[in-house]
């Protein structure tokens, strides 16, 4: 009945090759060096993490992945295509979504037309068919309305379909603006902080979430998070920066039990 | 009515006949993906054919137990029908038990098969697999989350019914054939009593109790095939199976399960029911609802709806009853009709509401009045489990806030002199699934069951229901006290969620109030109150005033009656938490445990009595996830006004 169902079960999780690589990457603005020298990678299919301390660089990193910052040094491989930087328009129309800290929604908006809004980039028919509704662009539209239903399915969030996003308390706007960045179908999802400022049921709903969107659609997954439990559960590798350098990179045992990265977190007697 | 012809059947054969008779015809549809997706009859009775197969496929035998977990999804319906087509029985469960309380069910019932809705359902399946070595399969309908389990009882509603159409199609007929089997004294469905007190009993009602119980209904209120009934209460609560499972096969109307538990409200108004059943607890969250929203719009708006809802209070249920009223509030109450009821009643999803009913506990009298005086149908009813909810009904133009209405048709009622009611008719169930004693206990030799609630029959021959017959009790000066009465007068405020009252033995009522958090947190943004949480906002003096205001209303009202005048409320504690069915404080129906909250808050309730000023108590709570935690707050005592009894006013 649903598109669930029909799809085969070879999307199913299992970690392949890299799909994303930053090699040397070196970024500074200014005197302020926010990056130095990292490199990690990403392998399809994964839930990558990076975290660090406050001021660490782990912002910084995401909007070099997307494109939104120009590294002064360094390389970014995505799906085998080299680049000493990446473009947005060209992240996006790659399949590189993301959310956003602050979030990224039309307030006046319903959480509806908001994802709708995600898959503006796959919508193929031209504004004056769109408006009219006519010739393909009526057909296209039910399939991106079948394709937002899903993922309000997914979430669980149909009992606010039609409600303005403004209206909505954080933790349900955080879920909606996860939503907008599934909608445009990704390979490679880049999430901002997903748990910042919500309480534990809110924390634990959301980890589900990004579970099932690595289980269910195979969907990569990178994220930055400062909550250090949520992080070990959820991740198959984590990337540890400090200062804007990376100090250790590898699964979450093998992170934890590293030397630098306790004493960048708890600090170290001098 | 075509189906009476079928009375002697059971509810497989009334799928058939309907299948027969209106086979191209919607029988039931779900909101899935935003969408209202619809099955006929004839494709219910296709699915439910595959499913009965498969089922019998799997091992399922006549008298054998079949486990029916999840919210309302047309598969769990059908599966409700597959199974009692090959002589099965199906045991509903609630979906929010916890995986201990299911534990009992299925040792009990010695079930093997269940069918669930989802991975959360599944496993608590799996937690309580250990204990209940029966458990052989378990089919799921939601396939998400549960692509990496395992287990090898777990396998796919798609699977299962796969494997139905494989053998009904090697061997067409059986389903007929198990159907023809099936007799009216059959073991229909098992429900499990939410108990209140001790440990639940499975009760057996045969699909002649359920038959007679319909159509009882349907002659009473001329239900139609046209009817639209929208399916949201628990599927484990005899309420909801009676009016949306029996009824449904009996009547042949349609059935909508709504999208999620969120929706319901949504959901409702695009389907517009016309048959509709509440239990005051959802009658009460609507109205509160709907309080807020009047509160926050503009001065227009609030002045209207207060001048027309006090109009309406006054002369609206009058008209409804068919009674006279003047010329001018007739005129008035038509405009109100335009400006204020039909919107009203369109935004609560009643516009084509013809006849409502509502059950389950005592109804305030104010709540029940303000959805009749809007010209909503409403009606008490009374009834049980065990009597397939066949007890009394309120007739049209015979309604009082007061009372359930006379007995209906071939129920005889007698009263003890304890006051207990006590009855016997069609809907009378069988038996407590092995647990004899128990039923010898409830149902004497004559057959009379013991309802275990007090009442007494009105000049009018409509019976009265004041509280179970255990917890009515006396103060200390002799004169009645029923808890429940005082609570339900309180909680009617939209300000407060829950009540306990105390007083039995004592010499004063007083009482414990749980705030509604939603409208009272709307009261204090509004005012500007800052709060950090539940337990800040019950503390502050602010909403300590705003309930006292509430108490003593209440104890004005008290005071009018003569009889009730002395259970005025003298104190009265604001609890720091919700009281939680997952702490054992309600019941999965959501009904207050007053002797459990009385021994688990013993500290609170002597605070009430000797006079202090504040008490502390310390509480465990149950994180929904399972794990325990501690609250500790200070709480303080509120005295309240008390007033001079009415007959002392009505003498000078």
């Amino acid at each position: 009945m649903n598109l669930r169902d029909a799809e085969p079960a070879t999307v199913a999780r299992r970690v392949g090759d890299v799909i994303l690589a930053v090699e040397g990457v070196s970024l500074a603005f200014g005197g302020v060096k926010a990056l130095t020298d990292v490199s990690f990678d990403v392998r399809e299919h994964e839930v990558r993490a990076i975290i660090g301390p406050n001021g660490a660089g782990k912002s910084s990193m995401l909007n070099v992945i997307n494109g939104v910052y120009r590294p002064q040094a360094g390389q970014i491989t995505y799906r085998g295509t080299k680049r000493s930087a990446m473009e947005p328009h060209i992240a996006a129309r790659a399949g590189i979504a993301r959310t956003f800290q602050s979030l990224a929604l039309f307030k006046g908006m319903s959480v509806l037309d908001n994802m709708l809004a995600g898959r503006t980039l796959l919508m193929k028919s031209n504004i004056f068919l769109q408006a009219l509704r006519i010739g393909p662009a009526l057909a296209e539209e039910t399939e991106h309305r079948k394709r937002v239903e899903d993922i309000i399915d997914f979430l669980e969030i149909q009992h606010v379909r039609k409600t303005p996003v403004g209206r909505l308390p954080y933790g349900l706007q955080k879920r909606v603006d996860l939503g907008r960045a599934l909608a445009a179908e990704p390979k490679v999802l880049l999430l901002d902080e997903p748990m910042a400022g919500m309480n534990v049921e809110e924390k634990q709903d959301m980890c589900r979430f990004i579970l099932d969107v690595n289980d269910e659609f195979g969907t990569t997954i990178v994220l930055i998070e400062h909550d250090m439990g949520v992080v070990m559960d959820l991740s198959d590798r984590v990337v540890v920066l400090d200062y804007g350098r990376k100090i250790a990179d590898g699964t979450p045992d093998e992170v934890r039990a590293n030397q630098a990265v306790i004493d960048a977190y708890l600090g170290v007697k001098h | 009515m075509t189906a009476a012809t079928a009375l002697s059947g059971t509810f497989p054969h009334l799928l058939l006949l309907h299948a027969r008779e209106r086979g191209a015809k919607p029988a039931i549809r779900e909101k899935d993906l935003g969408i209202w997706q619809s099955w006929t009859w004839a494709e219910v009775r296709a699915e439910v054919e595959a499913l009965a197969c498969g089922l019998s496929q799997a091992g399922l035998k006549r008298g054998q137990h079949l486990a029916v977990i999840g919210a309302n999804r047309p598969r769990l319906y059908w599966a409700l029908i597959a199974a009692q087509s090959l002589g099965a029985i199906p045991v509903p469960f609630y979906e929010d038990a916890v995986a201990g309380e299911m534990t009992y069910v299925f040792q009990n019932a010695e079930i093997a098969f269940a069918i669930v809705e989802d991975q959360e359902q599944a496993d608590k399946l799996f937690e309580i697999l250990p204990q209940c070595p029966d458990l052989k399969r378990v089919w799921f309908d939601n396939p998400r989350g549960l692509r990496h389990y395992s287990q090898a009882e777990l396998a796919s509603y798609e699977s299962l019914v796969a494997a139905g159409r494989e053998f009904a199609k090697a061997s067409p007929g059986f389903f007929e054939a198990e159907i023809a089997k099936g007799r009216p004294g059959d073991t229909a469905i098992m429900m499990y009593t939410s108990g209140t007190t001790a440990q639940a009993k499975g009760v057996v009602l045969s699909h002649d109790n359920l038959i007679q119980s319909s159509r009882a209904y349907a002659e009473l209120e001329g239900l139609t095939a046209d009817e639209e009934v929208v399916a949201y209460l628990p599927m484990a609560w005899i309420g909801q199976n009676l009016f949306s499972y029996a009824q449904w096969m009996y009547v042949g109307f349609r059935i909508n399960c709504p999208e999620s538990a969120e929706t319901v409200l949504t959901d409702m108004r695009e389907i517009g029911p016309t048959y509709y059943f509440a239990p005051p607890r959802v009658l009460e969250a609507l109205l509160t609802q709907v309080t807020i929203r009047m509160e926050d719009a503009g001065w227009v708006k609030r002045t209207m709806f207060k001048r027309f809802m006090e109009l309406a209070r006054r002369v609206g249920a009058r008209i409804l009853d068919g009674k006279t009223v003047g010329v001018d509030d007739r005129l008035l109450y038509a405009l109100g009709g335009v400006l204020v009821y039909g919107p009203l009643r369109n935004a609560l999803g009643m516009s084509r509401v013809r006849v409502a009913y509502t059950a389950g506990e005592a109804i305030g009298p104010d709540l029940f009045v303000f959805y009749r005086s809007l010209g909503i149908n409403l009606k008490q009813l009374y009834g049980s489990t065990e009597t397939s909810v066949m007890v009394c009904v309120q007739p049209d133009g015979g309604v009082k806030s007061d009372t359930v209405g006379p007995p209906m048709k071939g129920v005889e009622v007698r009263i003890v002199d304890s006051g207990e009611i006590l009855l016997r008719c069609p809907g009378l169930f069988v038996e407590y699934y092995k647990n004899d004693e128990a039923t010898r206990e409830a149902k004497d030799a004559e057959g009379w069951f013991h309802t275990g609630d007090a009442g007494f029959f009105d000049e009018a021959g409509h019976l009265k229901i004041i509280d179970r017959a255990k917890d009515v009790g006396k103060l200390s000066g002799g004169t009645l006290f029923a808890p429940k009465y005082l609570e339900n007068k309180l909680k009617f405020f939209p300000h407060v969620k829950e009540a306990v009252a105390f007083g039995d033995g004592q010499a004063e009522a007083t009482m414990m109030i749980n705030i509604d958090m939603q409208a009272v947190g709307d009261w204090a943004e509004r005012r500007g109150i800052p709060y950090s949480g539940y337990t800040d906002l019950v503390a502050k003096p602010q909403v300590a005033d705003l309930v006292r205001e509430c108490v003593e209303q209440v104890n004005a009202d008290l005071a009018a009656d003569p009889k009730l005048a002395a259970s005025q409320i003298h104190r009265f504690v604001i609890l720091h938490k919700e009281l939680d069915a997952d702490d054992g404080e309600l019941t999965r129906t959501r009904k207050v445990r007053r002797g459990f909250i009385g021994e688990k808050y013993a500290t609170i309730v002597s605070a009430l009595y000797s006079g202090a000023k504040q008490c502390v108590v310390e509480a465990q709570v149950r994180f929904e996830d399972g794990r325990t935690g501690n609250i500790r707050a200070d709480l303080t005592v509120h005295s309240a006004k008390t007033f001079a009894p009415a007959a002392a006013k009505a003498a000078a």
